[in-house]
């Protein structure tokens, strides 16, 4: 495999790197998706917070399965949607880890929505990474909890029909009722404004699990341009123009000091 | 030396603590104890009955197929226990609340008037107590100064001291009862 | 040291917090209420961490966690809620963490009941979850016996980073008897985790996983278990013989049913039957060369068991043939009593 020199020629100023907490190996994402975006915002919020050395992720099973590779930090991964209950016995056992789980809609608003909602009610203090592409990813593009009305998957070929199959669950407003998170936001990535939004989000994530505050989820609304079967572009497009209506950016619970 | 002792009634009349009382004072004499209890989903109100097993050498079952005491605190214990007590075995049993004599020729029948007795010395709760009083005797495994120390380290346990005193008392009277009617005969 | 008397359940708490415990998650179940009510009393005050969980589910995956991180750690419950862990205890045994889980049993299938059973034999030594892995299962039929169990389990899955699992049942757990402690375990003496989650300070990142696509890596990484379990095969057989040096009929019976056939054995020899009786200990790795050998020179091997026949299908493969092997069993949650155990006998011994 060819490298990439990193020396930088004399007279050139370094202004972008990768991160140090990103290990070299490549992406496994799909052009266009935004997996590849969010990831790098975490290893930069790692990175600036100097946190490397006592961050633990918690995989789990979905496109981000092989996320332990991807970083310079310790891992582990979780069975289908327990990273949250996976964090919780890590970060109890060792409160001076900074423990993240990255866990996409099927695993946490599906098969773990126990685990999601208790773990935010007993206020755990770590900090969850979820990344609602409405669509089961790495299975081949079910219906996930999260796809929007009308919206065809191959396990609802007609489109999503809400008499059946129910609406869009709406984690991050469900657990912005409960007394015991700290931070609950929504955020997109899919342009320049709003990823430098999210990372100021994700920092703020890992600040309050730094600071002892408590649970704090960052949702982040993305794409699945393959199971879309879309172009980048237009699955880009479609997380402004239909699935933002489901899911309106902003800040839904922050509880101050 | 091994006897087996059965002791039954209602949820509430202090089976189980009887019987764990009488386990403990047994171990403290040095013997070897079990204490296996029925367990169910009722909290209050429905049937206990405990097994206790106490020996000078390695319990094998702690289930007894044939105890050589009995403690029937209300009827329908002494009917459904008393079929399988030990020939020459004993039966304390509540004569306060139960109507009848043991039908076996071959057991020791010994009525207590535990609900009277317990109510004479001021709280209904010790009948288990003056039960195991008169059991002690009956039985003579252990000494009631055992069973009364045993008792005491239990309320302490329990943050019960003041009720140390009423229950040795209870002890007493349902020992010195077994007393007057064994020693009559 | 003085000897308490204690529940099984609750012995095997206070025997779990000397071993070194740090994480304990568990969900309420009957009947092993006591053992959680107190660690919720107890762990925290001895330096310890009790949370219970909003399921088993969630239970064994917070021990999961805890383990990753490199602390001990366990799980109790009784049979339903042992088989919702089942998914987390294959990744336990994939992800090679060591962790401690207690089972005690009641009746099934389903719903059941809540009376002594041993219907969890199969799922506790076959490997209830998915995938090719084994539990290291130690079967205690005494309260003291559990404590030190206990103690054992929590080294022997250090040692061999397999999960180790308490299977007892009902009348264990409920059951009061001396117990004389074993003394705090020097945390010193308790192995270095090197592969714990640490964090990546100084040395490249530890990651702890089941997971490997590539089919050929997958075959390496369950070698590797295969090679621990035969290891352990080879090192952690226990069982208990009583009388078996003369035995004309060879008892085998493990956990509580072990204990009330010592009694069956007891009356049997007062009646000139010359009974005996095997207990494995471990029911994995199960005694079969005791076993095997004993049924070299004993004509009649009978099990007795609280299932169908469980256990029984593993002292079939232990005999091979070599003696006649009829079975007793109660279920439900019913217990047989020394006296019915020992007429099941009389009917295998010549008259």
């Amino acid at each position: 495999m060819s490298q990439l020199s990193t020396q930088i020629p004399e007279g050139y100023v370094k202004v972008f790197s990768r991160p140090r907490s990103l290990s070299d190996a490549k992406y496994t994402y799909c052009p266009g998706c935004h997996h590849g975006i969010i990831g790098r915002l975490i290893a930069e919020a790692i990175d600036e917070l100097g946190i490397q050395e006592r961050a633990v992720g918690v995989a789990p099973v979905g496109c981000a399965v092989f996320l332990f590779r991807f970083y310079n930090v310790d891992f582990v991964q979780a069975a289908h949607g327990r990273a949250c209950a996976v964090a919780t016995g890590l970060k109890r056992a060792s409160p001076n880890l900074i423990v993240f789980t990255y866990q996409g809609d099927g695993d946490l608003a599906a098969i773990g929505t126990a685990e999601t909602v208790h773990a935010a009610n007993r206020g755990e203090n770590f900090t969850v990474i979820f990344v609602n592409n409405q669509i089961y990813g790495m299975t081949g593009g079910e219906m996930a909890p999260t796809t929007l009305p009308g919206q065809r998957t191959v396990t609802c070929p007609e489109g999503r029909d809400v008499k059946l199959t129910g609406h869009p669950l709406k984690v991050s407003e469900m657990l912005a009722q409960l007394d015991g998170p700290v931070y609950i936001t929504r955020q997109a990535v899919y342009d320049a404004r709003h990823i430098q939004m999210a990372k100021k989000a994700i920092l703020k994530a890992f600040r309050n699990q730094a600071e002892g505050k408590g649970f704090s989820l960052v949702e982040i609304v993305a794409d699945c341009p393959t199971n879309f079967q879309m172009s980048p572009v237009e699955a880009n497009r479609w997380v402004v123009e239909k699935a933002l209506q489901y899911f309106p950016l902003g800040d839904l619970k922050v509880k101050e000091d | 030396m091994e006897l087996g002792v059965i002791f039954a009634g209602f949820g509430g009349q202090g089976i189980l603590l009887a019987g764990k009382v009488l386990a403990r004072a047994g171990m403290d004499q040095g013997l070897e104890v079990t204490w296996l209890p029925s367990y169910g989903p009722e909290m209050r109100g429905g049937t206990a009955n405990c097994t206790v097993v106490l020996a000078d050498q390695p319990i094998g079952s702690p289930i007894v197929d044939a105890p050589r005491a009995l403690v029937a605190m209300n009827l329908p214990s002494l009917d459904r226990f008393e079929p399988r007590v030990a020939a020459e075995g004993l039966i304390v049993y509540n004569g306060s609340l139960i109507p009848r004599d043991p039908k076996r020729e071959d057991v020791q029948g010994i009525p207590v008037p535990v609900n009277d007795i317990a109510r004479e010395l001021g709280n209904a709760r010790v009948i288990n107590m003056v039960a195991l009083g008169a059991l002690v005797r009956a039985s003579g495994v252990v000494p009631l100064e055992a069973v009364v120390a045993a008792m005491a380290r239990e309320m302490r346990e329990r943050g019960r001291d003041r009720l140390i005193e009423i229950n040795r008392q209870a002890l007493e009277r349902g020992f010195n009862e077994a007393e007057k009617l064994l020693g009559d005969r | 040291m003085s000897r308490v008397l204690m529940r099984g359940n609750e012995a095997i708490a206070e025997a779990a917090i000397r071993a070194g415990l740090k994480c304990y998650f568990s969900y309420p179940i009957t009947p092993q209420g006591e053992l959680v009510e107190y660690m919720a009393r107890e762990l925290p005050k001895r330096g310890g961490v009790f949370l219970q969980a909003e399921s088993e589910v969630a239970a064994i995956n917070m021990v999961y966690g805890a383990a990753a991180a490199g602390v001990r750690t366990m799980t109790s419950s009784s049979s339903p809620g042992n088989s919702l862990k089942q998914e987390g205890i294959s990744y336990l045994a994939g992800a090679r963490l060591p962790a401690v889980i207690v089972n005690v049993m009641r009746g099934g299938p389903g719903l059941g009941n809540i009376a002594p059973a041993q219907g969890d034999y199969f799922q506790a030594t076959k490997g209830g979850g998915h995938g090719d892995y084994r539990l290291i299962v130690l079967a205690p039929s005494t309260v003291p016996e559990a404590a030190q169990l206990v103690m054992l389990a929590f080294d022997l899955s250090d040692r061999y980073r397999v999960p180790a699992m308490i299977l007892t049942d009902g009348m264990l757990g409920q059951m009061m008897e001396p117990v004389e402690l074993p003394p705090p375990v020097d945390e010193a003496t308790i192995p270095e985790k090197p592969w714990a989650l640490t964090g990546a300070k100084g040395r490249p990142p530890n990651v702890v996983r089941s997971f490997e696509l590539e089919p050929r890596k997958l075959k390496e990484m369950n070698l590797v278990l295969q090679e621990t379990y035969r290891e352990i095969e080879e090192n952690e057989v226990r069982w208990e013989e009583v009388e078996t040096e003369d035995a004309e009929i060879l008892l085998v019976a493990h956990g509580t049913v072990g204990r009330i056939v010592k009694t069956v054995v007891r009356q049997a020899r007062k009646e000139g039957i010359k009974a005996g009786l095997l207990r494995p200990i471990s029911l994995w790795p199960f005694p079969y060369g005791p076993l095997r050998r004993l049924a070299e020179r004993v004509p009649t091997v009978l099990t007795v068991e609280l299932s169908a026949g469980q256990m029984w299908e593993d002292v079939r493969l232990a005999v091979e043939g070599r003696a006649k092997t009829p079975f007793f069993g109660e279920l439900g949650g019913v217990v047989p009593t020394p006296r019915e155990i020992l007429s099941e006998v009389k009917k295998h011994v010549p008259a």
